[in-house]
């Protein structure tokens, strides 16, 4: 803030206050004698008493503009006069959440010590990244991480970006972000039509034979490149497997054909700057275990 | 009374204007509080938005403040001050057909956020999420509103202004600075549109918008109803000048900076926070100031509270005024802010205002205008505004306490964290454990709603012109 600024902060606010303080003493008559006197004005009616102010109410007035003056002179507030204090709230923030970590430091570091395997079936790491994922994650994931439309199952051992405690782990650090392309300009309907047919064969849902046959052909051409010769996918580039029934947008006809016409692109946010290294650990090897309990 | 009896026009003063807005004062009461009935069961029930984009709590949260802050609330100013001006002015208003303008222009902006807010078009802008065509004839009919306003003012036949009329002036005159800033944005099309400013900027232009709304359209306009149909209702003189020449000007003064107490610990600088955090608590006293003068305007009348339930109305408004404006200097401390921001507190706040502020001296007031402006000696039932008393007395505290409970809960429980330093409850465990709070919520707000009905009906019967009043019992209007 320039000082041109600054100063007019500081002297409107002493105008303001100047400026109460006083019309409250200027019109100050406390514990007059006589009460009740009427002051000459009528308004349909209405007469007006010039009562004194009650001596009550005066000094709390009186309290409050000493105290703001006592509070402008300790905190921040005259623009830039930076208080006795010098408190500030980033550093008020920075204080309480370093003393956090420093209380918790022990923990965190000793488990983040641990392979991921170890310590999933933990029972203070799992209640630790239940409450991390009821934060965090639960909101598209689900609760109970089985997910939604267009949000993936955590549960099951269908991984888009692989399910290896490492792969979790860089999934929710640096998030993942999905691409899709729309190929109904590429390949026309007909040609969607065709590669649902096929993928719905390779699901064994038995579509119109001529139609499937003619899809291979296309899914060779186009598809193959990232979801595999055989359509089972491939985790690096976070093509999923589209021969295990598993639709993350659905799987029906019309959605599958969907799917393939207009692209998808999925989002995971990176929890990187949010969690840190030492949560994240915790949090992986929460849903890294999630898997063993449904299948336990 | 001069008007008894007389005819439905009065000779010298506009009572036309007056009761179009009294009566849509009610109309609109009843539409805004069944809109906010309806979203307070999609918080208990989320189900009931029925996966229609139209009726979804995001759209129809807005159309509910505005219907009851500008829709109500401000037929209800508009109402009033008309009323209140001539009167006490002594001089019919300055033009009738400016009046007429801002009632049909006032009613056109009503229809169109009724029909633009549920299509999705919005400002985002909270409390003012107009687009900018609607904005532009707020303007106009506002600009027309002060001309006529202080226009009638100018000719007064009485020396000085009334007190009232202060607090009225103050509020027409501020909330279109407030307005115009606000509003100013770049627009796109005819329904789209982007704010004039950015970021910490937008917000602090918001909120210094959204307080002062509060501060001037819903306080200061609704101090001057209260500084005519108090010391009216009562009979009794105002207590004292000198504490309303006081509060007037700290209250002007004090509450435009109060704003930043909306952004506590937010990007808003340090030293904002802290002027807008002094500045709420020093607003304490000249809040109270109103308080006091209407409370103490009583004295001397207080039994007729006991055969008066419009003066019970006027009353308990100020009883909820008084603790609203002893809870909001309370909640702007940073300290406090920090738990009760962003949950229920501050919408049980808002509502002990709204509800048991604005919208109870509204209700008195009107029921002191309806019997004047239909030349009836008083409303059809007595027993009825009682009815309705209780209705609303009832359904605000149901409101208000289930709030606290919420909000102070929903504070605890989102800074709870375990040794571990894992949070101990997921936000979805907050929404579960705010579930009972939020069908008492639901229940108070029924009731308040089901009060206005009551009241509609009640006006209906003394609109008739071939009823007369059956009661013959305690006189409502003051004659006795």
């Amino acid at each position: 803030m320039t000082s041109f600024w600054s100063l007019w902060i500081i002297i409107l606010t002493s105008i303001t206050l100047i400026g109460i303080t006083w019309i409250l003493l200027g019109n100050r008559k406390l514990g007059a004698k006589k009460e009740d006197q009427a002051t000459d004005h009528v308004y349909d009616g209405i007469e007006e008493y010039d009562n004194p102010l009650p001596v009550w109410w005066f000094y709390m007035f009186v309290i409050t503009i000493v105290w703001a003056v006592g509070y402008l002179i300790v905190y921040p507030g005259m623009g830039n006069y930076p208080g006795l204090i010098g408190w500030t709230q980033i550093a008020q923030y920075e204080e309480r959440v370093g003393a956090a970590e420093e209380r918790h430091r022990a923990m965190y570091d000793r488990y983040l010590a641990m392979p991921i395997e170890e310590i999933a079936d933990d029972p203070v790491v799992r209640r630790m990244g239940m409450r991390m994922f009821g934060n965090d994650c639960a909101q598209c994931h689900g609760a109970d991480a089985r997910g939604g439309y267009g949000f993936p199952n955590l549960t099951d051992d269908d991984w888009i970006y692989g399910g290896e405690p490492e792969q979790i782990e860089t999934t929710i650090t640096q998030g993942r972000q999905a691409a899709m392309p729309a190929w109904g300009s590429v390949i026309g309907d007909q040609g969607v039509e065709q590669v649902t047919a096929y993928l719905l064969e390779l699901n064994h849902r038995n579509p119109d034979a001529e139609l499937a046959k003619a899809g291979q052909g296309v899914f060779q051409t186009y598809c193959a490149v990232c979801h595999g010769p055989d359509a089972k996918g491939n985790i690096a580039l976070g093509a999923p497997n589209l021969t295990n029934g598993i639709w993350l947008y659905g799987g029906s006809e019309s959605e599958i054909a969907h799917s393939i016409r207009a692209g998808r692109n999925g989002v995971m946010p990176s929890f990187k700057d949010t969690l840190g290294p030492e949560k994240i650990h915790i949090l992986a090897a929460y849903v890294y275990g999630l898997r063993n309990s449904a299948q336990n | 009374m001069s008007e008894l009896n007389s005819a439905l026009e009065h000779p010298t003063y506009n009572y036309k204007v007056v009761r179009q807005f009294t009566v849509m004062t009610v109309v609109w009461g009843i539409v805004g509080m069944l809109i906010g009935v309806w979203i307070a069961a999609q918080l208990a029930w989320p189900a009931l938005n029925f996966d229609l984009p139209w009726i979804s709590f995001g759209r129809l949260r807005p159309l509910h403040t505005n219907a009851v802050i500008f829709a109500f609330g401000g037929s209800a100013l508009f109402a009033t001050s008309y009323y209140v001006v001539q009167r006490t002015c002594q001089v019919r208003l300055i033009s009738d057909k400016l009046a007429a303008f801002t009632f049909w222009g006032w009613q056109a902006v009503i229809v169109l956020a009724i029909i633009t807010l549920p299509l999705g078009m919005t400002s985002t802008k909270e409390y003012a999420e107009l687009e900018w065509p609607i904005d532009i004839l707020i303007g106009l009919v506002w600009i027309t509103y002060a001309f006529v306003f202080f226009g009638t003012i100018g000719q007064r036949k009485t020396s000085h202004i009334y007190v009232a009329n202060w607090f009225y002036g103050g509020f027409i005159l501020t909330v279109a600075v407030l307005h115009i800033i606000n509003s100013m944005a770049v627009p796109v099309d005819l329904t789209k549109s982007y704010s004039a400013y950015a970021g910490t900027v937008d917000a602090m232009v918001q909120w210094w918008y959204g307080h002062n709304a509060v501060g001037f359209f819903l306080t200061a306009g609704f101090l001057g109803m209260m500084y005519y149909f108090v010391p009216k209702q009562a009979e009794r003189p105002i207590y004292s000048y000198r504490l309303s020449i006081v509060h007037f000007w700290a209250l002007i003064a004090v509450y435009i900076w109060a704003g930043p107490h909306h952004l506590h610990y937010t990007a808003l600088p340090d030293w904002a926070q802290s002027l807008g955090m002094v500045m709420s608590i020093i607003l304490l006293a000249p809040s109270w100031g109103g308080m006091i003068n209407g409370m103490m305007t009583l004295s001397g009348a207080w039994h007729k509270l006991r055969t008066d339930p419009i003066l019970r109305f006027l009353v308990v408004s100020l009883s909820f005024y008084g603790m609203s404006t002893f809870e909001g200097p309370m909640m702007a401390i940073k300290t406090v802010n920090s738990l009760s921001h962003y949950t229920d507190w501050t919408i049980g706040h808002v509502h002990s205002g709204a509800l048991g502020w604005v919208a109870m001296i509204s209700i008195g007031s009107v029921y002191h205008l309806i019997p004047i402006l239909y030349g009836k000696e008083r409303m059809h039932s007595v027993d009825l505004i009682n009815v309705h008393f209780w209705m609303a007395t009832i359904g605000t505290v149901l409101y208000i306490a289930s709030m606290w409970v919420n909000g102070i809960m929903q504070g605890l429980m989102w800074r709870a964290y375990n040794q571990d330093g894992t949070l101990t409850y997921t936000f979805i465990e907050s929404m579960v454990a705010s579930h009972p709070g939020y069908l008492v919520r639901l229940a108070g707000g029924a009731i308040f709603f089901g009060g206005m009905l009551v009241m509609a009906y009640n006006l209906y019967m003394t609109s008739r012109r071939d009823v007369t009043a059956t009661e013959a019992a305690p006189a409502a209007t003051g004659t006795a």
